[in-house]
């Protein structure tokens, strides 16, 4: 089977798994809780605006027409109304969203940056002094509650030595650069706005590098340990015994076919990045989804809650499908069967 | 004299206590994270019983002490309606510990339960459960938690059942792996051809012999729950006052990082160190279950 067939085939996987996470939140959302046409216009809405939401969302109808309407408005992009602003969600998700891309892109680079080089030092130095720190610095990464991390970085960094910033996206004084991806530190770079671009930047230092310690360690473990295992292969013997300099054959032979697996599990890391962000936006006031998140739980605006849900689930569903196909393509003993 | 068979236990049982004391020699850590887990379940279970043993009182306040900085009479300082932070922190660890044991106890019980039928069974029956499985492990399982809970309603109990929603798949890939192995083994087949039905064999057979492998990871899984679930705490879906979980003291105390920062921490700082010690006990237990280490 050809790489294109493969293609195909694995996107088509993604139809069930679509339909079945669908069907879940279908069931969150109209049978686990309590009174769902309470839950969808808000406990504290008038007589009229319950009827109206209700007929709206068909949620007085059996519940396989409820389950055809609810599908019906998600593929055509109703998910829903607030049960607090009462604005649509997926426009207000919409506003929220370039925030958290900039946030999770940046959190992602630096956990790639930090955790690949922390990997290979760790395997190079495996079981020696230097293993230990690495190793220490991301179980802590792990066992650490995320909020307890981003309030310690806010307390240090931004209240102690007033560093950076310590919460928002940019400078109140300043006027956010034109809108064109929604991330600022982008179009402030695009618009050449200089003083956006500062500001922006070291508003992102903070957050970013918070979340990036809470998902560096996965990328960390998964590049030691099968970098040490790359090392016990016959190849890597057979470049020594040749004797190519041992740099070569820790880069060029050992990290180059180590590196693939790394790949599988950014898939892995992304879902921890969106959970973490949940968290880590909280604490420094950044604007995103997760913050969205934080208020809309905070004030149970059930339909916020269920838009996020299906939201994060599609982009963890899509970067899974992403890292299978970039792993296919990285490794040609993955077979396309 | 005891007879041969009795010997022949103790001598497993001496066996045991030196490969235990080779584990815990081999890493300092590995005998304070016992330490800190048996004390933390072990007072939780305590306060189970007598609730009333730290004396605390969520609706005592006292205005002149608001927000002190930790101090003898107030290790860990008070809140901003002077409660002491120490006591207040006490009480709460007990509701975590309920929520990650149950959840924990809860995900082992569905996990081996669905995980030995698929794989013993295989087929359709195997296709149905893991199909469900891989629906369950699409969701970033933060989101799904928050989506139940925000369904179900804050509360412990609410916290206990959405965590639980999201835990049982790891465990039921756990189990229907071991059971793949442990179905090919003789006394498997030897039960078969005796005659017994497939459900017994699950229930007696594969089910004891799949959970053993299982107990080093939940050992380390327990403080991931607990991690998850302060999470849940910190976004008010957990107990709700007055005694609320640690995740929730730490959501209080945000708003007064600036001029009370143990409020917030000291909290944070206990959950880090019971979970960091789940992982170390989880650590110990694979070492002391790893048959190299009998040789």
């Amino acid at each position: 089977m050809g790489i294109g067939t493969y293609v195909v085939k694995r996107i088509i996987l993604i139809v069930p798994i679509f339909f079945g996470v669908t069907l879940l939140t279908f069931i969150i959302s109209h049978v686990v809780v309590a009174n769902p046409v309470l839950a969808w216009a808000g406990e504290k809405s008038s007589p009229e605006t319950i009827a109206a939401i209700a007929a709206q969302y068909h949620l007085h109808d059996p519940l396989y027409l409820q389950y055809y309407y609810y599908m019906l408005g998600l593929l055509q992009g109703d998910w829903g109304t607030s049960a607090i602003t009462h604005l649509p969600v997926t426009d207000q998700i919409g506003n929220f969203f370039p925030a958290t891309v900039e946030l999770s892109i940046a959190a992602l680079i630096l956990s790639v940056v930090i955790g690949i080089p922390m990997g290979v030092l760790s395997a190079l130095w495996n079981g020696r002094k230097l293993d230990y720190p690495i190793k220490a610095l991301y179980s802590s990464g792990i066992a650490s509650p995320p909020f307890l991390l981003a309030l310690l970085f806010q307390l240090i960094f931004a209240y102690y030595f007033n560093l950076l910033p310590s919460a928002g996206r940019l400078d109140p004084t300043l006027i956010p650069p034109t809108h064109i991806t929604g991330m600022y530190t982008v179009d402030s770079l695009l618009t050449g706005n200089w003083p956006d671009l500062v500001s922006s930047i070291r508003h992102l230092i903070l957050p970013s590098v918070t979340l990036a310690f809470l998902t560096f360690a996965i990328i960390t473990r998964i590049t030691r340990s099968s970098m040490l295992e790359t090392m016990d292969k016959d190849f890597v013997r057979t470049a020594k015994a040749k004797g190519l300099p041992s740099r070569t054959v820790t880069y060029k032979y050992v990290l180059r076919n180590a590196l693939t697996s790394t790949v599988t599990v950014i898939g892995f890391a992304v879902q921890l990045l969106l959970s973490g962000a949940i968290v880590v936006e909280t604490v420094f006031f950044w604007p995103g989804i997760g913050l969205y998140t934080t208020t809309a739980t905070l004030a149970l605006d059930f339909p916020a809650i269920m838009a996020v849900t299906v939201l994060f689930t599609l982009i963890v569903v899509f970067t899974n499908l992403l890292t299978d196909l970039a792993y296919g393509a990285l490794d040609p003993r993955v077979s396309y069967d | 004299m005891s007879n041969p068979q009795d010997q022949q236990q103790l001598s497993v049982f001496s066996e045991d206590v030196r490969i235990f004391k080779d584990v815990i020699r081999r890493n300092i850590l590995y005998p304070l994270g016992l330490i800190v887990v048996v004390a933390f379940l072990g007072y939780s279970a305590i306060f189970a019983l007598y609730p009333g043993i730290i004396g605390y009182d969520p609706s005592f306040t006292d205005l002149n002490v608001i927000l002190q900085p930790p101090s003898l009479a107030y290790p860990f300082g008070t809140d901003d309606l002077g409660r002491n932070l120490f006591l207040k922190s006490l009480n709460g660890i007990p509701i975590d510990a309920a929520i990650s044991l149950s959840v924990v106890l809860l995900a082992i019980f569905i996990g081996v339960l669905t995980g030995a039928t698929a794989g013993y069974f295989g087929g359709i029956i195997h296709q149905a459960i893991m199909g469900v499985t891989d629906i369950f492990l699409a969701f970033p399982g933060l989101v799904l938690a928050v989506a139940f809970a925000a369904a179900l309603g804050p509360g412990m109990v609410n916290v206990i059942i959405a965590l639980s929603v999201v835990w049982w798949p790891i465990y039921t890939r756990l189990a229907r792996g071991e059971t793949l192995s442990v179905k090919e083994q003789q006394f498997v087949t030897a039960a078969r051809a005796s005659g017994m039905s497939g459900l017994r064999i699950v229930a007696s057979h594969i089910m004891p012999n799949v959970i053993t492998p299982m107990i080093a990871y939940a050992t380390a899984d327990i403080g991931n729950v607990i991690l998850l679930s302060a999470v849940l705490g910190y976004l008010g879906l957990g107990a709700q006052p007055p005694n609320v979980d640690l995740g929730r003291i730490v959501y209080d105390g945000q708003n007064f990082i600036r001029f009370a920062p143990w409020y917030s921490l000291l909290p944070g700082v206990v959950l880090f160190i019971i979970a960091i010690s789940f992982a170390f006990v989880g650590d110990m237990l694979r070492d002391f279950l790893d048959p190299k280490m009998r040789i």
